[in-house]
């Protein structure tokens, strides 16, 4: 039973989240450096390119990295800090086993005896239930070769069809939709394209707080000339000075592209002759845009009509352009609809795949492009083939040297896994890189499923909220401990440089999942001795996929500053080896050659074309309704990353914005007689929290937000709904009905924890 | 060594995101760890996200050296208003009151004025000052004449600053709307103080006032976008 083995307040005494400040030789203005390593910030998709300084195995500060092309010096204040998680008082330094008469709830044991317990107990559970009773959850923000190792591990040395990713909570709608689309599941462009266009649609990104490096391309672009329209229902930092802001209601956006795809097919500002040359089924995505006049748009979806005739007419008649969307629109249980709504929006305009117009989604985390391409995801192998094809498997099970039919079919996506946690299908859990506790949805029906393990292992650096539970903690590394790859928002694949060793007992992720392997007896193709080569393998199972990383080295890679997949090591027209192939900045160019559509066309389809789709409006699950009449939104804030594992437990970040609040518009706020900073309960069908009000007028009177980073009593995803898009599975964070009131009184929470606890 | 007069400091905040990069990274300096000499203003929360990065203006006439009475705020021959010398500064706070930007603080417990000094031991080394270096907006800029002109085309720098009768003109400039702006134009920093910041826009009030629209770039929809909106009941 992996319940919390103590009282929460015991672990957090023990295990944190405690605060890391400026002190020692990281205050000193006279320590020297003994090195500066060129590396990335661990956090967000941008993937800024950073310089750590190190001395005594510490990092110490940064020095800013001019010359990495993507941010030229750039950070946010992330990156600023990122380096304030090393040396931490909080790190795991030991293996822990749970040990409820122990301080905090568990004691420290020897790595090898807690290596050979999980091995055990996953014998025993596979033995009596088999091989699908253990599962596998890994996440986004490990390198690429790590989420390899991870699909391998699941596959072949466990044989479970049960892995899946935090990558669920994030990029799956914009994936899925690409998918069904172009064939291939990237941004189409370098972020450089941008400058010069004439019209940018921001759909439901939050970029100055989300994505703050991309802020300055934005900038760049309007100064340009570009018009930027911006859809969100907060008047977020970057809608401030946009050109037209869309105040969407949230759970509407699929609706707002139809209405505005009509009015471009209305005054015919769309590209017959690419739509002809170039797509498919567009005739049933025009037939379905007929139901969508601009007066019962502008009902449905809260833009005033005027608003949205001015986007129709910007995008509908510009000769450039480029769309991003990000959780805004993904995080819903139609994300699919609204991601193949914008494509639509796109593809209507013919513009795509040129210098100056491209297409992407703006990926969260800091492996959000290459974490998913890989096969820890439950139907997918690496090089993005596909787990139920049959060539695909027999491919990948040649690279691993397997019989093809003992490689496991596709299994189930994140959420359904603590379903099936919860019916008693699976029993063990092997964890890494993902805290569901706090970041999935129903978070009390999360920790229950959690609660019924039989066994669980979480390989962690600081205890999560979720390994909290665990039997076996293996003590896992930082980013800046380990080398590899990752691929970051505009599809480029970098190089991570390790900083620094691991501390203590802790070690290199790969090591950990390679040690268990071979503990269970199973270390044939375990037996990797660094990432790299992990990644010659890689480049090896991916060739031939979509996903192709065959002509990319690691010297290739650092010396060019990044690689664009596909990058090719033989010619995908003549197969003839390619010494040298340049990688593909941008996708979709006209006349471009493709392994999948073999010169038919740009798209990755037989036919070189692309798809439109018919992307259909459905009003969200748990809608806002007379018990519940609020629209409640999350999303994040900008000193703040995911569930704050890492962030929480950076001193000047946590100052910056300590505790969640909740806001709303002051007409809202005076019709419920709260003031600002007044406690306010929020409550749904699931769950009521307590947070200080925020009252502002840059939100919709009908909506409130409370950013999603902190855990337990503090954490909106108590409240938030399971509801999951029917293709992606991605939860609906984005929105569900709520109910506001002034509270008694501050809630328990306010004298027993710190901001960040 | 000297800051190369080529380069010069930008501020355009209708460009700010809020984000606090330039004040973490201030307290990364290796001249005065743990304490950043910059800060960050928001104009007025409830209604705006508009925030306003604050750092030393380096004026031509430091109003904050003319008040101390021990005269220990110098001005480089480049331009640089350094912080307070240590065996000069008497922490009496009289460059605090003065300063019409609100720049320097003191520091009590070490007794001394500190204030944004351009990363001197960046700059005069030919480097960027921390904070705009990392400026995921570049709101702040550091950068030659030209570069400003070529990458901003819509905007134009001016340093000269109207507090009611006093003008200032300092070593940073701050980029107006260039189809609002006269060609040398004045910041009114009296008339903004009055301003409520709208939801939607940027205001930058500026002397002369421009014949059509004297505050600015203000969108269509800036006046109330959620004016339809209706609040659940
Ligand atoms: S969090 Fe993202 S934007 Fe901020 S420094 Fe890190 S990679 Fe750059
Ligand atoms: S802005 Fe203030 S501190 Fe800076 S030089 Fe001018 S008066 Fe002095
Ligand atoms: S770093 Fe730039 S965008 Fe962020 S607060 Fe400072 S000036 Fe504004």
């Amino acid at each position: 039973m992996a319940t919390l083995p103590a009282d929460p307040q015991q672990i957090i005494e023990r295990f944190g989240p405690h605060l890391s400040s400026m002190s020692g030789v990281r205050l000193s203005t006279s320590v020297e450096p003994e090195r500066l390593v060129k590396t990335h910030c661990c956090f967000c998709g941008q993937q800024c390119g950073i310089q750590l300084k190190t001395r005594d195995n510490v990092v110490i500060g940064f020095e800013p990295w001019e010359d990495f092309p993507f941010n030229r010096g750039m950070l946010c204040p992330k990156g600023v800090k990122r380096y304030l998680q090393g040396a931490h008082p909080d790190r795991l330094l030991t293996a822990l086993e749970r040990s409820p008469s122990s301080p905090g709830g568990f004691r420290s044991v020897p790595y090898a005896d807690a290596i050979a317990r999980v091995a055990r107990e996953i014998e025993r559970l596979q033995t009596v239930h088999g091989p699908d009773a253990v599962g596998v959850l890994g996440g986004a923000s490990l390198t690429t070769e790590k989420t390899y190792l991870l699909g391998k591990f699941a596959r072949m040395c466990l044989r479970t069809r049960y892995i899946d990713y935090n990558g669920r909570l994030c990029m799956v709608s914009a994936g899925a939709a690409n998918k069904k689309a172009f064939g291939i599941d990237r941004t189409t462009s370098p972020w450089s394209d941008m400058v010069g266009t004439e019209v940018i649609w921001v759909a439901g990104s939050n970029v100055a707080e989300c994505s703050p490096i991309t802020t300055n391309y934005l900038w760049q672009a309007r100064e340009q000339g570009a018009r930027i329209i911006i859809q969100d229902p907060r008047i977020t930092p970057v809608a401030r000075t946009c050109d037209l802001y869309l105040p969407v209601r949230p759970g509407r956006d699929a609706a707002l592209f139809a209405g505005v795809l009509r009015i471009m097919i209305e005054r015919d500002w769309i590209d017959h002759a690419f739509i002809e040359a170039s797509t498919t089924g567009f005739d049933e995505v025009a037939a379905y845009c007929r139901e969508w006049p601009l007066a019962r748009t502008a009902d449905v979806t809260g833009v005033p009509a005027r608003s949205i005739l001015q986007a129709a007419e910007w995008w509908g008649t510009a000769t450039s352009s480029f769309l991003f969307h990000a959780r805004g629109i993904e995080h819903h249980s139609n994300g699919v609809q609204n991601a193949l709504g914008t494509i639509n929006l796109v593809l209507a305009s013919g513009r795509i795949g040129t210098p100056k117009s491209g297409y992407g989604t703006i990926v969260g985390q800091a492996n959000g492009q290459g974490g998913r391409e890989h096969g820890q995801k439950c139907d997918q192998l690496p090089g993005w083939r596909d787990i139920s094809v049959p060539e695909h498997r027999h491919y990948i099970a040649g690279v691993w040297g397997m019989d093809e039919r003992d490689l496991p079919g596709p299994g189930v996506d994140a959420y359904e896994m603590f379903r099936k946690i919860d019916a008693g299908e699976i029993k063990a859990l092997v964890a890494i890189c993902f805290n569901p506790k706090i970041s999935l949805p129903d978070a009390s029906f999360v920790t229950r499923a959690l609660d019924k393990l039989e066994f669980f292992t979480a390989i962690d650096f600081f205890l999560s909220d979720t390994a909290r539970h665990a039997d076996v903690v293996l003590p896992g590394s930082l980013q800046e401990e380990d080398e590899g790859t990752v691929t970051q928002v505009e599809g480029r694949i970098i190089k991570i440089n390790k900083a620094i060793p691991c501390p203590g007992e802790a070690r290199e992720d790969w090591r950990i999942v390679q040690d268990v392997a071979r503990a269970l007896g199973r270390e044939r193709g375990f037996t990797f001795d660094s990432p790299r080569a992990i990644f010659e393998e890689l480049r090896v199972a991916s060739k031939g996929g979509v996903a192709d990383y065959s002509g990319v080295t690691y010297e290739k890679v650092e010396r060019e500053m990044g690689v664009f997949w596909p990058c090719y090591s033989e010619d995908p027209r003549s197969g003839a080896p390619l010494a040298d192939h340049p990688g593909t900045p941008r996708l979709f160019e006209p006349g471009s050659y493709n392994p999948v559509a073999k010169g038919a066309g740009p798209f990755y389809f037989p036919d070189g074309r692309a798809r439109f789709n018919v992307a259909e409006y459905r009003p969200p699950v748990d809608d806002a309704s007379e018990e519940y009449p609020v629209l409640l939104t999350t999303g994040r804030v900008v000193s703040q990353f995911l569930s704050g594992t890492q962030t929480r437990r950076i001193g000047p970040l946590v100052r910056q914005y300590p505790e969640p609040r909740v806001e709303m518009h002051p007409r809202l706020a005076g019709t419920l007689g709260i003031a600002d900073g007044d406690w306010t309960t929020v409550e749904t069908r699931r769950g009521s929290m307590t947070v200080r009000a925020s009252v502002v007028t840059t939100i919709r009177p009908d909506t409130v937000f409370v950013p999603y980073h902190w855990a337990g009593p503090k954490s909106v995803n108590q409240l938030t709904v399971a509801a999951q898009d029917p293709i992606s599975r991605i939860p609906q964070y984005k929105v569900c009905g709520c109910r506001v009131r002034k509270a008694d009184g501050p809630p328990p929470y306010a004298a027993a924890l710190e901001p960040q606890q | 060594m000297a800051k190369p007069d080529s380069l010069f400091f930008f501020i355009d905040p209708s460009r700010c995101i809020g984000c606090q990069a330039c004040v973490h990274a201030c307290t990364e300096c290796d001249t005065h760890r743990g304490d950043s000499m910059i800060h960050l203003e928001y104009v007025d929360r409830s209604r705006s996200t508009q925030t306003v990065p604050v750092v030393c203006m380096h004026c031509e006439q430091p109003t904050c050296a003319e008040v101390c009475p021990a005269d220990a705020i110098k001005r480089t021959a480049d331009g640089v208003v350094q912080s307070a010398r240590k065996p000069r500064c008497i922490a009496c706070g009289n460059c605090v009151l003065a300063c019409p930007f609100g720049v320097p603080e003191l520091y009590d417990e070490r007794k001394i004025m500190m204030k944004c000094d351009m990363c001197y031991d960046r700059t005069s080394a030919g480097k960027k000052p921390m904070c705009a270096t990392v400026c995921p907006s570049q709101a702040l800029f550091f950068g030659t004449r030209e570069q400003i002109d070529q990458l901003r085309p819509q905007s134009i720098p001016t340093n000269r600053f109207q507090f009611g009768g006093q003008a200032i003109t300092t070593g940073v400039f701050v980029m107006a709307p260039r189809r609002l702006a006269a060609p040398a134009p004045l910041v009114d920093v009296t008339a903004a103080l009055d301003d409520r910041p709208p939801a939607r826009a940027v205001r930058l009030t500026l002397v002369p006032p421009p014949a059509s629209d004297r505050t600015g770039a203000a969108p269509a929809d800036a006046t109330d976008p959620f004016a339809a909106v209706e609040v659940p009941s």
